[in-house]
């Protein structure tokens, strides 16, 4: 019975087919595949491209801000009415009158009120506050004149970044003819400069677009990322060791295992809604405050720090652990010795992706107060800040087209923060990897 | 005797005593050598599994013995009880009465740093740290407050890179990784880092098995010079290597011991059947 059916076997063995169509076919599915990898991998570069060639192309006139030459003529009965000469007197000046006659020099032609509030429109509401700081720091500039650079509107500004041009229909531009010829008269004279805006890294939100910054944003997300990397990563890579090197295998470790998982995967919104009942509400923590906000984002991150600390200490081959051991090093010391120092490439990589992953979250912070309009940087972790994906929200919602390009030009920061961020992690674990 | 005795136990426990006495003189015959470590009616299991049965081994001071056996039979498992490195395995419990010197290595108050500490291990795969080669021996040392100072330490390493034959290929590379050696290299800087602890007894779990032939003659050689001050036991898959270096062998197969006796009167003549196939070649 058996021998038959092994001899039917061994008859019926067929012989590979090795034609030239099966290979042929063979051959195109491998190119098939090879083009869909290909057309997939096309499409996310494009994709890539258009997205970071629209941020560019949009975020890099709000690096810049126009300024006009101006001789102004401090008259002393405007600047210093009471006349003594005092930083406190000085105060009380009207500096937009000074700013507005310093207007009317170039241009004597302007008549009427409508037509003069229309000239004394092209400069930025905040000109007249500098000048002020200027005088107030410096009472005897008084009775001089002098010549300075002084911001402009975001109007004007958008005009000599070309963005509204002349040919436009005057209904389409919120700039009048009449003010499209004295811009263009100021330009012809060489009074206008469009320089790159250092001010935007330092100054806090404004409500003028051509004077917002967003210092206040990078001290209030320094401070809060502060916290977070306090907060959790003892709290993480103590509980990873803990879990990974010491905890015994049982049901109870089991249960913390799976809920470290399914708290990664817990969208970071509630993070915010558990700040706002537990840190606000119950505990009465200031809100707006970065150690609230660095609370939260500690919550939010642990998982993650604990997951991939746990990776990075399984990758050190059990051979390290063993031979430390046979030495006669206790568990704590083979661990402290050895699985550590060669886990903390890893550690760091990790620690550094949750940052950045904190640095980029908005929700949460929504919640807790920090979609605040912040002009001065916060001093301290209790002060009332903002952090930089919340300032680029709140400048998405703006009314003022102005505030488009700062928009684009708060995200090529924050990305750049990013990607810094990810290509440190990236060098580190080039640095350090080792293998076995 | 047995460590989880009751009274529930105590008809086997007696049994089993009866049975040690009798083994006494099967284990241990030739009274005038000098014993090591004793192992009596020892136990393992790997969760419900019986991966050791009944095990009664003596292992005589100053010599080299061999353990071997199937894959599977328990012989690493014997070797890893007598440094308690089976305490690491989740799963895995340890009984009978296992002595060092007729000190209980599994007394609850025993600590097995301690052990360890008298009992070094060198596994497998070479196993250095990654880091520099007088590093990796002054580890030991440092841990266990042997060098009191930098040169008492550079002492201890010389002296046990001299005694694993390694000083000469790495005087001039001690402060490099030990993980850029060679094979043979990396297996002898184990073994270096395990003598200098100074322990009385050296575990080897199958040292050659990663290394070529010119590695492994090494090895043997050491192997034989080591045996004049420390005791060695060695779990083998080569039964020439049995025969090279090891005094006394002991054959495992299904988790029992089936025979001890001296490594010549083994080879060439084997009391038991499945021994005889072994060592023949007819299993394994």
């Amino acid at each position: 019975m058996t021998d038959t059916s092994l001899d039917r076997g061994a008859e019926s063995l067929v012989k590979p087919d090795l034609s030239a169509a099966r290979i042929r076919k063979r051959h195109r599915a491998e190119f098939r595949f090879k083009a869909y990898g290909l057309f997939a991998i096309a499409v996310a570069v494009a994709f890539l491209t258009l997205f970071l060639g629209t941020i560019i192309v949009r975020g890099i006139p709000g690096f810049f801000q126009t300024y006009v030459l101006l001789d102004v003529d401090i008259a002393p009965e405007v600047a210093d009415p009471s006349g003594a000469g005092t930083p406190d007197s000085v105060r009380r000046g009207n500096y937009s009158v000074l700013l507005r006659d310093a207007l009317l020099q170039d241009f004597p032609d302007a008549s009427g009120r409508t037509e003069r509030r229309d000239l004394a429109n092209i400069l930025s509401p905040i000109a007249r506050f500098n000048l002020q700081d200027e005088v107030v720091a410096d009472p005897s500039l008084v009775g001089q004149q002098v010549q300075e650079w002084f911001l402009m509107s975001d109007d004007a500004d958008r005009f000599f970044k070309g963005i509204t041009t002349a040919d436009m229909p005057a209904d389409q531009r919120r700039l009048t003819d009449q003010q499209v010829a004295w811009l263009q008269a100021l330009e012809a004279e060489g009074k206008v400069e469009t320089r790159f805006d250092w001010n935007f890294f330092t100054v806090g939100n404004s409500a003028e677009p051509e004077a917002a910054g967003m210092g206040a944003a990078i001290v209030g997300s320094l401070l809060t990322m502060m916290v977070m990397l306090i907060l959790c990563v003892p709290v993480g890579v103590l509980a990873a060791i803990y879990l990974e090197e010491f905890a015994p295998k049982n049901k109870i470790t089991d249960i913390i295992e799976i809920n470290i998982n399914n708290l990664a995967a817990v969208p970071s919104i509630v993070f915010g809604l558990l700040g706002l009942a537990v840190f606000l509400s119950f505990f009465g923590l200031p809100r707006s405050a970065p150690l609230v906000g660095g609370i939260v984002l500690a919550l939010m991150t642990l998982p993650t720090i604990i997951i991939t600390t746990r990776a990075a200490l399984k990758a050190v081959p059990p051979s390290i652990r063993e031979g430390a051991v046979a030495l006669g090093a206790s568990k704590l010391q083979s661990v402290t010795h050895h699985v550590l120092p060669l886990a903390l490439p890893g550690i760091l990589t990790g620690t550094i992706i949750g940052l950045a992953q904190a640095l980029g979250e908005t929700a949460p912070l929504l919640l807790i107060g920090m979609f605040a309009f912040v002009q001065e940087a916060p001093n301290g972790i209790l002060d009332t800040a903002t952090v930089i994906p919340v300032q680029i929200y709140s400048w998405a919602d703006q009314a003022e087209r102005a505030y488009e390009a700062k928009t684009s030009a708060a995200i090529m920061v924050l990305l750049f923060f990013l990607i810094s961020m990810n290509a440190v992690a990236v060098l580190l674990r080039r640095r350090f990897e080792r293998r076995w | 005797m047995s460590r989880d005795m009751n009274k529930a136990e105590n008809g086997e426990a007696a049994a089993s005593a009866m049975a040690a006495l009798d083994s006494l003189t099967k284990a241990g015959k030739d009274s005038d050598i000098e014993m090591k470590m004793t192992a009596r009616d020892t136990n393992v299991y790997y969760g419900s599994a019986h991966a050791l049965k009944h095990v009664d081994l003596d292992i005589p001071a100053r010599q080299v013995m061999s353990l071997i056996g199937p894959s599977g039979c328990g012989k690493s498992t014997f070797l890893r009880c007598l440094n308690r490195m089976n305490d690491v395995i989740d799963g895995c419990r340890v009984d009978g009465d296992m002595r060092l010197d007729g000190e209980d290595i599994y007394d609850p108050k025993l600590d097995v740093v301690q052990l360890r500490a008298r009992v070094g291990m060198v596994f497998q795969k070479p196993n250095p740290f990654p880091k520099s080669v007088f590093d990796n021996i002054a580890y030991g040392p440092r841990i266990h407050g042997i060098a009191r100072n930098s040169s008492m330490l550079e002492e201890v390493v010389t002296t046990s890179l001299q005694r694993a034959g390694l000083w000469d290929e790495v005087k001039d590379r001690l402060h490099e990784p030990g993980t850029g050696l060679s094979g043979g290299q990396q297996q002898r800087l184990c073994i270096a880092r395990a003598i200098a602890v100074s322990p009385e007894v050296i575990l080897m779990d199958e040292p050659c098995s990663a290394l070529d032939p010119i590695a492994t003659a090494k090895i043997e050689e050491l192997m034989d010079e080591l045996r004049k001050n420390f005791t060695i036991v060695i779990v083998t898959h080569s039964m020439q290597q049995a025969a090279r270096v090891s005094q006394r062998t002991a054959f495992f197969h299904l988790g029992s011991l089936v025979e001890t006796a001296e490594t010549d009167e083994i080879f060439t003549n084997p009391k038991d059947e499945r021994t005889q196939g072994y060592i023949t070649g007819r299993y394994g």
